[in-house]
């Protein structure tokens, strides 16, 4: 039982994989409709999960698989030619992919209402699905001439059975399988009237005993839809070409066939005419039709060919030297997209063993810098320099390892496009969502925690932020309103914008709310800046309608929380009728950093070094001043690190100011050592020191002394509050 | 999952008779030695009647053999065939190819 559903959940898993997959290549079909490559995409995705839901006998799956089938139909005419890819179409097969994917997470729920609306929404979309055009049936009844389908050439075959062409793959042999009992299996479903063999072995000497080199055109009786005939196939179906002609089709499909196929035409064409599929007055007419044929694959190897006419003489005759032909197996994989062929070479790992990995490398991280420090105590040079060198592949393999865990933010920002058509539907609003940056690359435990905090962003902007159209165009704005989703990097960190061109956010109206939610009392002076943060406090709203999706107060906090827990920072900015812009901070990576140990008393401090920008000498002078100096003529406020943290006071030749920087702002920080840069690993603190501000973590020194790890932007907002007025005459002054 | 191939040398004709199976499992093993028989004769026989099984494989190494024969002006030839062989021979439709009355 327990494998079963480890089956289960492998299955829910790659489906809901391959649904995505299919809704980035809808997508990019409704741009672009003749986009061949990502139809083949959307009917691939849908056939294997189709086929793969077929393996279990259940209830729930059967409604999957036989959905899917239909979509699957609708797909392959699309794919013939015979059903425009029209705007419309892709709508509804949106729909209809959303409707899989509830299939797909039913199988988790057990609700008999709910499987009850989806049975009825399936429906509804069937329906949608048959759409106006004149769908030819696939249950071909070869003996009622009525249901012949004036195709895309206008002409049909004579040919009254099904005309089946395979070309498999070169691996089929070695992945266990063989084109003999597909072909026992298929003469289970029906008659084989004719059968062409077709083998393309290179030389001799090239020739490799274990690929598959055989292809077959044969001509099948029987009463098998279509559908069934392919499902025959279904375990190879990855790998080969696979053609099924239904009895009587429009000799466009053949057309198809030729073209596709990876053999000289007039050679197929004569293999088809003697095999019946075709009459030599079509196959005339297909290899000469009317409108202009695409341009034809040059062929790999010059197929051998059947004939009882053709006797063993004949073939030296005809054919080149083949041992002196520079010849590469039979080229399937031409066939398959790109970025599929690019997808396969990655890898399934299991994110555990993933993290096992990288915990390792961080404890090899801390082991080889005690090494390091050992051996310069040591003194000896050729240990120093093998240390050295085990330092630099510690560092590499660090590198690699933590990049391991980094997927482009693109996957999560790809899946907000379904949620801004949704809502905006429902609000009846016009928004359209703009990616930037969408390769940028990011921890993917980052990426999962951020999923929920930017979609409560997203859908604020959306009900919140982007006015309603009549507002827009009074306003005169474009009636669309766009959210844009935007990544990049900044100094160590990673961005993730969310913006909107709507109302902006009215510092007055917060003001008031925030006043009347006793936030802030009213004589409080706030800046701008400080009053547009305030939205980030719990029980604060200014939307006089609460909708189900926000409005109720309670969002922003919980993206605060949920982003500092990260160790990352939100900043608003807005104008009032032009829009506004939510501004995520996050760290690369949450395990391992650079960092910057500093002496202060009798322990040391570690700053991460992204936030490090330069040292500068301190003197006593500087204190006198209220905590700030002049940096080249910036105020650059400081704190005083022993202060902060209550360590012992030691006496030092010189003190040094750390100036440290996050997001736009920068303090300086006061240590009485610098001691230079490291690599470290995070250690977290426990929930005894959670409330320890200004501290982010630990970590274990070369020398195995504990270093607190500082947390930055906290400090450096400690030295802002500081060096403001109403706290001028509390500060101690440095000795 | 063995193959064990016995020769008599009649003259220029080399005669093979094979036991065993004509698979994926021993195509591999197969092909050169059967390569190697057909450069060292003019006449190359080879009796299939105890072959137990023949596959897609075994079947493009008969395939070989007739093509490579073809192409250096030799001779190939099928003298007897087990059930086994036959069954993949007529489901290929390869008799008249490889020069056998269809059954």
């Amino acid at each position: 039982m327990e494998e079963m559903e480890h089956i289960r959940e492998m299955f829910i898993d790659e489906s809901l994989d391959l649904l995505q997959e299919m809704e980035s290549a809808l997508n990019q079909l409704k741009a672009a409709p003749e986009n061949a490559e990502m139809l083949n995409l959307v009917f691939r995705a849908a056939h294997t999960i189709k086929g793969s839901a077929g393996l279990f006998g259940d209830d729930g799956y059967d409604a999957i698989v036989s959905f899917t089938h239909t979509v699957e139909n609708v797909l392959a005419q699309v794919r013939s030619g015979e059903r425009a890819c029209d705007d419309d179409l892709i709508l509804t097969l949106l729909d209809c992919r959303d409707h899989i994917e509830s299939l797909i997470e039913q199988l988790n729920i057990d609700d008999a209402s709910s499987s009850q609306e989806l049975v009825q929404q399936g429906q509804g979309l069937l329906v949608q699905l048959a759409g106006s055009t004149v769908l030819p049936p696939l249950e071909q009844d070869t003996e009622d001439n009525t249901t012949l389908v004036q195709g895309v050439s206008g002409r049909v075959a004579v040919n009254a059975y099904w005309h089946i062409s395979l070309r498999f793959g070169e691996n089929v042999l070695r992945n266990g399988m063989d084109p003999l009992s597909f072909l026992r299996y298929l003469s289970s479903l029906g008659d084989i009237v004719e059968l062409v063999s077709l083998f393309s072995l290179p030389g001799s000497t090239i020739m490799d005993p274990e690929s598959c080199y055989l292809g077959l055109e044969l001509q099948l009786d029987s009463d098998a839809d279509q559908a069934t005939l392919m499902s025959v196939f279904e375990f190879v179906a990855d790998e080969c070409q696979i053609y099924i002609i239904p009895p009587h089709s429009d000799l466009h499909e053949y057309v198809l066939l030729i073209n596709d196929l990876d053999q000289e035409s007039s050679e197929l064409g004569s293999v088809l005419v003697r095999c019946g599929a075709l009459t030599q007055d079509e196959l005339a007419h297909v290899l000469d039709p009317p409108q202009p044929l695409n341009q034809l694959v040059l062929p790999v190897a010059e197929p051998k060919l059947l004939d009882s006419e053709l006797s063993a003489s004949n073939i030296p005759d005809n054919e080149p030297d083949l041992s002196s032909q520079a010849i590469a197996p039979k080229n399937i994989s031409a066939n398959v997209p790109e970025h599929k062929r690019q997808e396969s070479r990655s890898l399934r790992v299991d994110a555990h063993k993933l993290d096992q990995l990288i915990n390792l490398v961080g404890e090899l991280v801390i082991a080889g810098a005690n090494t390091s420090l050992l051996a310069k105590q040591n003194g000896d040079p050729e240990l120093v320099e093998s240390s050295a060198a085990v330092s630099l592949l510690v560092e590499e393999i660090r590198g690699l390892s933590l990049h391991l865990r980094m997927i482009p933010i693109d996957e999560t920002f790809k899946r907000f496009h379904r949620v801004v058509r949704e809502i905006s539907r429902d609000l009846d609003k016009d928004i359209r969502l703009k990616i930037e940056g969408g390769e940028t690359e990011l921890d993917k435990g980052v990426v999962e925690k951020i999923s929920d905090p930017l979609m409560h962003l997203v859908r604020n902007a959306i009900d919140h932020g982007i006015e309603a159209k009549e507002d827009r165009i009074g306003k005169g704005k474009p009636a669309a309103g766009t959210i844009t989703l935007r990544a990049y990097y900044d100094s160590g960190s990673i961005v993730i914008e969310v913006c909107d061109d709507g109302g902006g956010i009215d510092p007055a109206k917060v003001r008031t709310k925030a006043i009347e939610s006793e936030l802030i009392s009213a004589e409080h002076t706030l800046s701008e800046k400080e009053i547009l943060r305030l939205i980030l406090e719990a029980g604060l709203t200014t939307k006089t309608t609460v909708s189900d999706l926000s409005g109720r107060g309670v969002g922003m906090d919980v993206v605060k929380r949920n982003i500092e827990a990260l160790q990352g920072s939100i900043e608003v900015e807005s104008e009032v009728g032009e829009g506004s812009l939510l501004r995520l901070r996050l760290p690369l990576t949450l395990s391992i950093i650079d960092g910057f140990a500093v002496g202060v008393g009798a322990s040391s401090y570690v700053i991460p070094l992204d936030a490090v920008i330069e040292c500068i000498e301190y003197n006593e002078q500087h204190s006198k001043n209220g905590n700030y100096v002049n940096l080249r003529g910036e105020i650059l406020p400081f704190i005083n690190l022993r202060q902060q943290f209550k360590e012992s006071h030691i006496d030092v030749k010189q003190r040094n100011i750390v100036v440290v920087q996050s997001g736009e702002q920068k303090a300086g920080f006061v240590v009485d050592q610098l001691q230079g840069e490291l690599q470290t690993v995070i250690k977290p603190l426990s929930k005894i020191f959670s409330h320890l501000s200004g501290i982010s973590g630990s970590t274990i020194l070369g020398s195995g002394e504990v270093a607190m790890i500082l947390d930055v932007p906290a400090l450096i907002r400690e030295a802002e509050t500081r060096r403001s007025p109403c706290h001028v005459g509390c500060e101690e002054v440095v000795p | 999952m063995d193959i064990t191939i016995t020769q008599e040398q009649a003259g220029s004709e080399c005669k093979l008779s094979l036991s065993g199976e004509m698979s994926i499992y021993t195509a591999a093993e197969l092909k050169p030695r059967l390569l190697a028989y057909l450069r060292d004769a003019q006449l190359l026989s080879m009796d299939l009647s105890e072959v137990s099984e023949l596959d897609t494989a075994g079947l493009q190494l008969l395939w070989l053999c007739q093509q490579d024969a073809a192409i250096t002006g030799k001779t190939f030839a099928i003298t007897g065939t087990s059930a086994a062989v036959m069954e993949s021979i007529t489901l290929l439709r390869l008799e008249a190819a490889f020069g056998m009355q269809p059954v």
